[in-house]
């Protein structure tokens, strides 16, 4: 708190508090819609005023891209020009969903501080909040994309999808990310610090990408990781996009994302409400 | 179906087992300002926030303006408003933006949204600092623009949770002013406050709660009136005096005597002012040099003390009038 003198104009006016008083009617209540926008404003503001918030959507994706391709590019498909094409849209969905975790780190933290009091008293559509805040984070995920995309083009990804189905793609990620930011949500609710978050995601996110066809071919596993690597929605969703870039895409692959998208809000987002509902 | 402002009854949350708020039965009538006094962790943060539907209560009932704050939290979310105990405003927003956030989700155009935020901003002396991020904000500052969120649409209802707790004396005033402003226009005040003479000067009625009871209700008046008819209140020169004069003030009055954290001074509850001038002759006659004396109505420190049987705060909180004029 600075200790600041306030200049003589900074102050009350008690006529004006009443006057401001009198001209306070409610207007009418607005619908679910407006709200939650009006929290992912409030979530664009925050980056405005802080855009070094973007460091994690920026660096850290240029870093695994290149990293990844350049590590492994050489043993597992000869050269990494020829690996790029086969990494580039696991490597979007690794990176997309590591920043997913922030959500919950930064809701942890948002609602230690009091804001949320106010929020939750106020008689508005309850989950807005929540999902203003996952609208706000979709922009995040955008800038990312973009920066993967574009890095991936510079080092010669040829998307044979053309740029539809490079859109399509990222639509598809940012909805599945969407869904899966619900399961931080609840963690940051039930779990007390955003140390205890971070924890806790990791150790969710890392099985879930690295168990999965992002970086190889699931052929040369052994048959309880394929298994694993089969019933993963990370891997249906990078197979749904690799498809999507490569204009090959069925029309199931992309339904089991969906599926996989609405099972997740379908669970989480309750869990997450319940849990919201209830207080600390 | 009463017209209460509030009504609880035997109200009642646990953590880990140990009883928060422990059965607490209030009833609020419409309009002025109530206070809730008690110290450090005597539950009034938790009866608030069940109140305003924050937290689900563990046992008992409340109504907030006729409606159940667990089965009617909506309707009850619509006729109350919160300024929490800890700054419920984003400090990573201006005080513009915070304003304006809030007349959105209340329903506010953008453009209506905007009107009303500068309103308000105005009004409370923040237009200057309406583009400044919350948390570069004096806390004076801080808590004048939380109130002012709580306030974008009038509330029937508002829940200060001690508002002018760290403020200096200035700010303090501002913020008693609004409150004064808030009852002019029909809102109903519900006060916590650990200060006794911020209670005693804004409130119409008190209850005092500690370790989640209630254990006094009444106006400031009935309070002192339930102490005793009047107090004698004395400073003594030399602080090292104090324990004997206790013994003399207390032989003379036959009273117990109350000493507060002002290591010089003391205070009793006296019926007339013969035995009080007695003692004080008394003190001087045993050589005890008295810096200052006065007669008058028992302060809320003393109902604090008469009730619990402890102080009502411990140290490093400004003045009550107990132990004014230490200069
Ligand atoms: N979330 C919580 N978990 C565990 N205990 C809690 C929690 N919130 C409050 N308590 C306990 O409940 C009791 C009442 O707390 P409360 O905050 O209501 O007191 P208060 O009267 O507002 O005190 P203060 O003047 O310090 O604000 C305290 O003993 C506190 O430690
Ligand atoms: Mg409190």
């Amino acid at each position: 708190m600075t200790l600041e003198k306030e200049t003589p104009t900074l102050r009350t006016d008690v006529q004006a508090v009443h006057s401001a008083l009198s001209t306070g009617t409610r207007p009418p209540r607005p619908g679910p819609l407006s709200t939650s926008m009006a929290f992912g404003w409030r979530a664009l503001l925050k980056i405005k005023h802080v855009p070094e918030q973007l460091f994690d959507v920026t660096v850290f994706p240029v870093m695994i891209t290149l990293l990844f391709t350049y590590l492994f590019g050489g043993a597992l498909a000869g050269s990494p020009r020829d690996y790029i094409q086969f990494l580039l849209p696991g490597i979007l969905v690794q990176g997309v969903i590591m920043i997913t975790m922030y959500t919950g780190v930064t809701l942890n933290t948002d609602i230690q501080k009091g804001v949320f009091d106010r929020f939750r008293s106020l008689p508005i559509w309850r989950p807005s909040a929540l999902v203003g805040m996952l609208l706000g984070d979709a922009f995040r995920f955008t800038i990312a994309s973009t920066v993967i995309l574009g890095l991936g083009l510079i080092i010669g990804f040829r998307p044979t999808g053309g740029l539809a189905g490079v859109v399509a793609a990222v639509a598809l990620l940012l909805l599945f990310a969407f869904s899966f930011g619900w399961i931080w949500t609840f963690l940051s609710l039930v779990l007390r610090t955003p140390n205890a978050v971070m924890g806790v995601s990791m150790m969710v996110i890392t099985p879930f990408t690295f168990g999965s066809n992002i970086f190889v071919d699931p052929a040369t596993m052994p048959g309880w990781l394929q298994a694993f690597v089969e019933v993963n929605p990370i891997s249906h969703l990078v197979t749904a996009e690799r498809g999507l870039m490569a204009g090959t895409a069925t029309s199931a692959e992309v339904l089991m994302v969906l599926v996989w998208s609405a099972v997740l809000v379908g669970v989480f987002g309750p869990l997450t409400m319940r849990r919201y509902g209830r207080g600390r | 179906m009463t017209d209460l402002a509030i009504e609880t009854e035997k109200l009642v949350k646990t953590y880990n087992g140990t009883p928060a708020v422990d059965g607490i039965d209030l009833q609020v009538e419409r309009g002025g300002v109530h206070g809730f006094l008690g110290p450090n962790g005597a539950g009034k943060t938790t009866t608030i926030r069940m109140l305003a539907t924050l937290l689900r209560p563990d046992g008992g009932t409340a109504r907030v303006l006729g409606k159940d704050v667990v089965h009617q939290a909506d309707e009850v979310r619509s006729a109350v408003a919160l300024t929490g105990q800890f700054a419920s405003v984003d400090e990573d927003l201006t005080g513009l933006e915070n304003l304006v956030l809030v007349a959105r989700l209340l329903g506010y155009s953008r453009s209506g949204a905007r009107r009303r935020a500068a309103e308000l901003l105005d009004a409370f002396g923040l237009s200057e600092a309406s583009d400044r991020l919350v948390k570069k904000y004096s806390g004076g500052m801080r808590r004048r623009i939380d109130i002012a969120a709580s306030i974008v649409v009038t509330p029937e209802l508002i829940f200060l949770d001690e508002p002018t707790t760290g403020l200096d004396p200035r700010s303090r005033n501002q913020v008693w002013d609004i409150i004064r402003a808030m009852v002019g226009a029909g809102t109903t005040v519900l006060l916590t406050t650990q200060y006794l003479d911020e209670a005693d000067q804004l409130a119409d009625r008190i209850s005092v709660i500690d370790t989640g009871r209630v254990i006094a209700e009444g106006t400031p008046g009935q309070l002192k009136a339930s102490v005793g008819s009047g107090a004698l209140h004395v400073r003594v020169r030399h602080p090292e005096d104090r324990p004997r004069a206790a013994e003399i003030v207390a032989r003379a009055l036959g009273a117990e005597v109350l000493v507060a954290s002002d290591p010089a001074a003391l205070s009793a509850t006296v019926e007339s002012s013969a035995p009080a001038m007695r003692a004080i002759s008394e003190l001087e006659a045993q050589g005890i040099t008295v810096a200052q004396f006065s007669l008058g109505q028992p302060s809320l420190d003393e109902v604090f003390l008469a009730l619990t049987g402890h102080l009502a705060q411990s140290g490093d909180e400004p003045a009550t009038d107990l132990t004014e004029g230490a200069a």
